[in-house]
């Protein structure tokens, strides 16, 4: 213990050295695409962007959905990236209201069906999909009809079997209280949460906790859980020891469409090289390689769909929608008015 | 002459060094994202939550959720610190090393074993429902911070003069009468440091109240959450995050004023561990240890099993694919692991340096001493969304452009870890009665001879106590790293194992509790190896 106090002076001088390394020079043009946790690729595949056009693409991540949204806002004007990938249509007038993006219109657009161009300003441009819904246990139906409407939910028949989630704190939970508003309509989803509510509904704040928690997937006793249309398919393909038909079924009738987009951060100084690398994420090479990483579907209608999406994996036919200007206008009032209805 | 001037030099760094760190990486972020909140105000929104019932209602039960979490952990705690001090028995360095262990675990892996083990013992529906209540996040509170008790008073008690007791008793005190009226008092340093953490723990808790607590219960941090994130209202969040600063700075001043009162000569420099010599000893020894197992190992043993499942029957397989990429994550688990381990030893390493000159400064002066003293252990009570979106804000240009540089996530760690070492240093230094010093001094010690040889001694313990609650905290750490800015390739464990269980499939969860397992062996080891290298290095304790 001699030593000490100079003990400590390697540390610090450390610290120091440690603080003082910067960035060593960049040749290529080197751009930032900001994405949330969940986002994952290939290893392939930004570099096939590279090799396409000389740019280098690094990545940063933060948090969910909502984080990735919000630190955007608070850093509108010096953005930590120059393309932000992962604001969907829930959160989409958030981000437009606070001027994140700059507007382009990829000509790859045209490989797009309309439906998913929200923004006819093109300040954001689609690049996925999917549905949020009540997934059903399979096992536990085998003597009983599943679930097949939102109606059934409310059904005594089908007490105590539901679980959801905060739509607070919850990203499918949000999107089925969208869903109810959108089947309901503003004069009748409170009516049907009450419905809910008397006929045992649990809730719980996140998606893990429902489907672990209470779901019977994960040891609880609930029967149906909200979730994704590719719960099952993923389940399929995580599953262990491996099997061939899905642990769990769809409630098709509860889903909602949510669709990603990414946008062009606005206070970028590569504007062409994130343009470019808009076009690239509307590609095929890029498109499918999003089923199997993301497990969502590709807005591009000429990219393929992997087998096991094929083969187990389902969208719904009629999804539920709501207009993204109502659902920015009114989300805070409808959740407060959910927290009111169900959880006091 | 060149002893006093090193001394001088000593004194200035560590006043110095760690003022600038906190001010870079804490005071000018926080006060930054602050600012930035209520200049988006109108003023009126806030004045509308702050005087709403439902506000009134989340910060008294912050308050009182994280004052009774404090006050159940030092009960249930405080017989484990007392054993792992007085007596030496086979085990004890392991089970020092086993009590830091939950500190690692993602809330998201422990709410689901507390969880499993509530319906186990059917304490999940009936007469007694423990889901979704304040007995849950309670409980999961005391299993998280039991260490915090057990280790840093438990350390300070091993050093504590045992004679005074004896005196007493021979005297002719019962053991109860001579635990409180001697012991108990000269303890308080320690049990002030202690409780402060567990208390700013409990305080600023998320995941816990949020998964265990269930969606009807809401804290000032779940809340300042709530409006950052999923409302974007960042002025009601600033206010809420100031409300926060308000409830910890009194509490922070609050404990370290008795720790300076109360200041004693406590320490000896010779060991009163000893064995257990009745059977009566040797009783409530096995019931301490019993109890501690009991309480974390149930959980532990949970996610031990769950790890090991396979199908229907047990194996390792989850354990063997943790080096292969799964396609939900951008790296494999077991580079996720080895980041978290690097961070982890940075973390630590800072914390170590920051916390130990921070206490060095603080133990001496009042003035600025003291500002360092409550200003690096704010960090622990602070919201990580205000610090994540603070550091993401003000670290945004040159020359302090560093919120997307790799490093900021053990710094950011390290903000959390020093708290630890600070509290953990000071009442040891401060233990250090003024006689020790005079003796030395009288004896014709420089200052820099007396810091050399009676401080650093008697503070080298403390440091690493610190330091490995430090690692234990970066390696466990989530809140505060899901908001700053991360490459792909540089994915911790807790966020690995946090996506893991974002999709359905056995093995995903397979793998996030094998990946748990293991951080918790990780952290056993660590805890380990500190604890013997610090028997190696401080000859006398």
């Amino acid at each position: 213990m001699k030593h000490f106090s100079s003990r400590l002076w390697m540390v610090a001088i450390f610290i120091l050295f440690v603080s003082a390394c910067g960035n060593g020079s960049e040749d290529p043009v080197t751009i930032t695409l900001v994405t949330h946790d969940s986002f994952t690729l290939s290893k392939a595949t930004l570099s096939a962007f590279t090799d396409e056009t000389g740019i280098v693409v690094e990545q940063l991540q933060s948090g969910d959905a909502g984080q990735l949204v919000s630190e955007a806002i608070l850093t509108s004007g010096n953005p930590v990236g120059d393309v932000l990938f992962g604001i969907d249509n829930s959160f989409l007038q958030r981000g437009l209201d606070a001027n994140l993006f700059l507007a382009y219109e990829s000509p790859l657009l045209d490989q797009v069906p309309d439906e998913f161009e929200l923004d006819a300003q093109h300040r954001v441009t689609p690049i996925d999909y999917g549905d949020v819904c009540a997934n059903y246990w399979t096992a536990a139906f085998e003597d009983s009809a599943v679930p097949s409407s939102l109606d059934d939910l409310i059904d005594p028949a089908f007490r105590d079997s539901f679980v959801t989630e905060n739509p607070e704190t919850s990203s499918p939970g949000l999107a089925f209280l969208l869903a109810t508003i959108a089947r309901y309509g503003e004069d009748g989803w409170e009516q049907y949460w009450s419905a809910l509510r008397d006929n045992g509904l649990s809730v719980t704040s996140g998606w893990e906790d429902a489907y672990y928690g209470e779901f019977i997937a994960g040891g609880g006793d609930r029967s149906i859980v909200m979730s994704y249309a590719s719960s099952p398919a993923v389940g399929v393909l995580y599953s262990d020891p491996p099997v061939d038909t899905p642990p769990t079924g769809v409630l098709f009738d509860s889903c909602f469409r949510q669709i990603e987009f990414a946008g062009i951060l606005a206070g970028t100084s590569e504007v062409d090289a994130a343009q470019q690398l808009i076009d690239f994420m509307l590609g095929t090479t890029f498109q499918e390689d999003l089923p199997l990483n993301m497990f969502v579907y590709p807005v591009n209608q000429n990219a393929v769909l992997p087998e096991v999406f094929l083969e187990h994996a389902q969208l719904s036919d009629n999804p539920l929608l709501l207009d993204w200007e109502t659902i920015g206008k009114n989300r805070d009032t409808w959740t407060d008015r959910w927290v009111e209805l169900v959880l006091r | 002459m060149i002893a006093t001037s090193s001394d001088r030099v000593l004194r200035l760094t560590a006043l110095v060094v760690p003022l600038l760190f906190g001010v870079v990486f804490y005071a000018y972020p926080v006060g930054a994202i602050l600012v930035r909140g209520f200049e988006s105000s109108t003023g009126e929104r806030v004045g509308e939550v702050l005087s709403s019932a439902s506000f009134r209602q989340v910060a008294w039960f912050s308050l009182w959720q994280a004052l009774v979490s404090t006050a159940l952990t030092m009960i249930v705690a405080l017989p484990a610190a007392y054993v792992v001090a007085r007596y030496q028995f086979w085990g004890r360095r392991a089970l020092r090393a086993f009590v830091v262990v939950p500190f690692v675990l993602p809330t998201v892996v422990v709410a689901g074993a507390f969880e499993a083990v509530f319906a186990r013992f059917g304490l999940d529906g009936g007469t007694i429902d423990l889901r979704h209540s304040v007995f849950a996040v309670l409980l999961a509170h005391v299993f998280f911070n039991y260490a915090v008790v057990v280790r840093v008073v438990g350390t300070f008690w091993e050093q504590l003069d045992y004679r005074p007791e004896q005196a007493a008793r021979v005297l002719g005190a019962t053991p109860l009468k001579a635990f409180r009226k001697v012991t108990l008092p000269r303890l308080r340093p320690a049990l002030g440091s202690a409780a402060a953490i567990v208390f700013l723990f409990s305080f600023t808790s998320f995941g816990v109240i949020l998964i265990l607590g269930g969606p009807r219960i809401a804290t000032v941090e779940t809340e300042i959450w709530r409006y950052a994130v999923s409302r974007s209202e960042f002025d009601v969040a600033a206010t809420l995050a100031v409300v926060q600063l308000i409830a910890v700075v009194a509490l922070v001043m609050l404990t370290t004023r008795s720790g300076r009162t109360h200041s004693v000569d406590a320490v000896v420099m010779s060991s009163a561990v000893r064995r257990t010599d009745s059977p009566r000893q040797r009783l409530s020894l096995a019931g301490v240890i019993a109890m501690t197992v009991g309480l974390l190992g149930v959980p532990i043993f949970t996610l031990i099993e769950r790890s090991l499942a396979v199908g229907d029957g047990y194996g390792l397989s989850n354990y063997q694919a943790l080096t292969s990429r799964v396609s939900l994550l951008p790296t494999s688990p077991a580079s996720a692991l080895a980041n978290s381990l690097l961070y982890a030893t940075l973390a630590a390493l800072i914390a170590a340096t920051i916390g130990t000159l921070a206490s060095l400064a603080a133990s001496e002066g009042r003035g600025i001493g003291s500002i360092l003293d409550i200003g690096l252990t704010l960090p622990l009570g602070t919201s990580a969304v205000t610090l994540g979106l603070g550091i993401l804000i003000a670290l945004d240009s040159p020359p302090l452009d560093f919120r997307s540089r790799w490093w900021i996530v053990p710094v950011v760690h390290s903000l959390i870890g020093i708290p630890f070492v600070l509290r953990s240093v000071l009442p040891a230094l401060r233990g250090v009665g003024p006689n020790l010093r005079d003796v030395a001094r009288t004896l014709g010690a420089s200052p820099a001879r007396v810091r050399r040889e009676v401080d650093a001694p008697l503070a080298a313990r403390a440091i690493l106590v610190g330091t490995a609650f430090a690692f234990a905290v970066s390696l466990g750490e989530f809140g505060a790293t899901s908001f700053v800015p991360r490459r792909p390739s540089t994915t911790t464990a807790p966020v690995a194992i946090f996506r893991l269980l974002g999709q359905p499939g056995d093995l995903l969860r397979g793998q996030a509790m094998a990946l748990s397992v293991i951080l918790m062996i990780v952290t056993a080891l660590s805890a380990l190896l500190i604890e013997r290298s610090s028997g190696a290095n401080g000859g006398l304790l």
